[in-house]
């Protein structure tokens, strides 16, 4: 159990941002890419506004074989490992295969591929739906993708935990480090911007219904009112930081040093929700006292009373104003699944960088005492951050990077 | 009837279409008595490329039509085969 979990590569791709170095130059300064959606016509839907990747075409980096057979999650997931393994400086050839393993979250699986499929279904009739159906919008399916393109046979699976699930995959991935894998991918990537994901996601109804993006997701603010979607996500590897410095990686990131995970009362119950308590369990697995934390990063929910309950939790453990709180995925959207791990990726380049992205368009409500960076990054040393994330239903999971050395 | 004919090009179109081409492999090549497989296509890119037989045909294929013909030649011949038995019936 004293094997440390390094990050020694990251792969991500959000709607500001594909690769670490452009992911980051957006994100530090606040770059917005909340937009109207253009995937479908969302013209005579309740919510418009997605945070859309760009200018991604599958085909230009991607075999054909694969193309007819994944989702666009999966296709932006086999991209992101790609990134990844460049990143680490690592072919998937160098290590023994069933020494790594692929542990990722999925909220929506494969949503815009089932929906093809189930409309040629009602449509023309059974026989013309595609035999990849059969795994194409699967939650697991990016598991087992990247998986068997890279010849990854150690240690895998899937998590699925909504927003707290990409936390918990990276905790799982954690798990099987110190069990001895030499290498696991962990992460999470969704992309449900097609109607059939829409409508499954307006029936939550926490979405957003604002027409204009810098105020359609305000979490903190007194103006929030829901919550903007988006697709995209990051893949970490981690590796045993022994085994990875003795390799001579040339990009030791951080290090997962703390996980904590509850799961909240049932609703009327009166009882505290459970995020404050997941907290204090990453930071006590880390062996960090609050003081020692110099940013947190929030799920940041944009609907009032989850926001109330994420700013309770925060200052029950820290204190009123007591650290520095930010929120990146204002400038993207909520990514279900890669949310986290995108939020994690963040931390990691803020120790990096000394510098904590800001929660870009709010303007933070009285009614909430915590220090949210808003408006303007702030340069500070960074060494130690938290990551909070919640999943629909009551899943709260947080976790802990250090700076490694 | 008209008769209908199943030809080594429309193979090579219904496999691009379904399943796409592994980069290493030249479908405009000699492929004829090539295994599936080398060409890099397993079981489920045979489902996908059998139901897309199927259904631009109009018929219906057993499953071990594609076990059992494991190379463009002999699933091509398999097909043909069908097709003309159900000309001799109509």
């Amino acid at each position: 159990m004293n094997a440390r979990a390094v990050v020694t590569g990251i792969g991500v791709a959000t709607p500001n941002g594909m690769g670490v170095e452009d992911f980051w130059a957006a994100t530090r300064v606040g770059k917005n890419a909340i937009g109207p959606v253009t995937r479908f016509d969302a013209s005579r839907y309740p919510s418009r506004l997605a945070g859309e990747i760009r200018g991604f075409e599958a085909a230009d980096h991607l075999p054909n074989r694969l193309i007819p057979q994944t989702d666009r999650m999966t296709q932006l997931a086999l991209v992101a490992a790609d990134c990844a393994f460049a990143d680490a400086g690592v072919e998937p050839g160098d290590i023994p295969e069933f020494d790594m393993g692929v542990v990722t979250a999925s909220t929506c699986g494969g949503f815009e591929f089932g929906q093809n499929e189930l409309k040629k279904l009602w449509s023309q009739g059974s026989q013309y739906v595609s035999a990849y159906q059969s795994f194409a919008w699967f939650y697991a399916v990016n598991s087992g993708q990247i998986s068997i393109r890279n010849g990854m046979r150690g240690p895998s699976g899937v998590v699925v935990s909504d927003h707290a699930g990409g936390l918990d995959a990276i905790a799982q991935a954690r798990r099987q480090i110190r069990k001895g894998s030499r290498l696991i991918f962990s992460g999470g990537f969704d992309a449900p911007v097609c109607p059939w994901g829409w409508v499954a996601q307006i029936a939550g109804g926490r979405l957003s219904t604002g027409d204009d993006p810098e105020t359609a997701y305000l979490p903190f603010d007194s103006r929030a009112r829901g919550y903007v979607p988006g697709e995209g996500g990051a893949l970490l590897i981690l590796e045993e930081e022994r085994t990875a410095r003795e390799r001579g990686a040339e990009n030791v990131y951080g290090v997962i040093a703390g996980y904590g995970a509850t799961f909240d009362p049932r609703p009327g119950s009166g009882r505290e929700p459970g995020l404050r308590r997941a907290a204090e369990l990453a930071l006590a697995d880390a062996g960090v006292r609050p003081r020692d934390v110099d940013v947190v990063f929030a799920d940041a929910a944009g609907t009032p009373s989850l926001d109330r309950e994420e700013a309770e939790a925060i200052t029950a453990v820290f204190g009123p104003f007591g650290v520095p709180v930010t929120a990146p995925k204002t400038m993207t959207g909520r990514l279900y699944s890669g949310a986290a791990p995108v939020d994690v990726v963040s931390a990691l380049l803020a120790v990096r960088e000394g510098l904590i992205p800001p929660t870009t368009n709010v303007e933070r409500s009285a009614e909430y005492d915590i220090d949210l960076v808003t408006g303007q990054p702030r340069t500070a040393p960074v060494r130690t951050a938290l990551v909070l994330a919640r999943g629909h239903g009551g899943h709260n999971s947080a976790v802990v990077v250090r700076a490694a050395d | 009837m008209p008769e209908q004919k199943f030809t080594l090009e429309d193979l090579k179109r219904i496999l691009r279409e379904g399943a796409g081409t592994d980069e290493g492999v030249d479908l405009d090549g000699d492929i004829l008595d090539t295994d599936f497989e080398e060409l890099g296509y397993e079981s489920l890119a045979l489902l996908e490329t059998g139901g897309r037989i199927e259904r631009e045909y109009g018929i219906s294929l057993d499953d071990d039509v594609f076990t059992e013909n494991r190379t463009p030649r002999s699933l091509i011949d398999a097909v043909n085969e069908h097709l003309a038995a159900i000309l001799t019936h109509s």
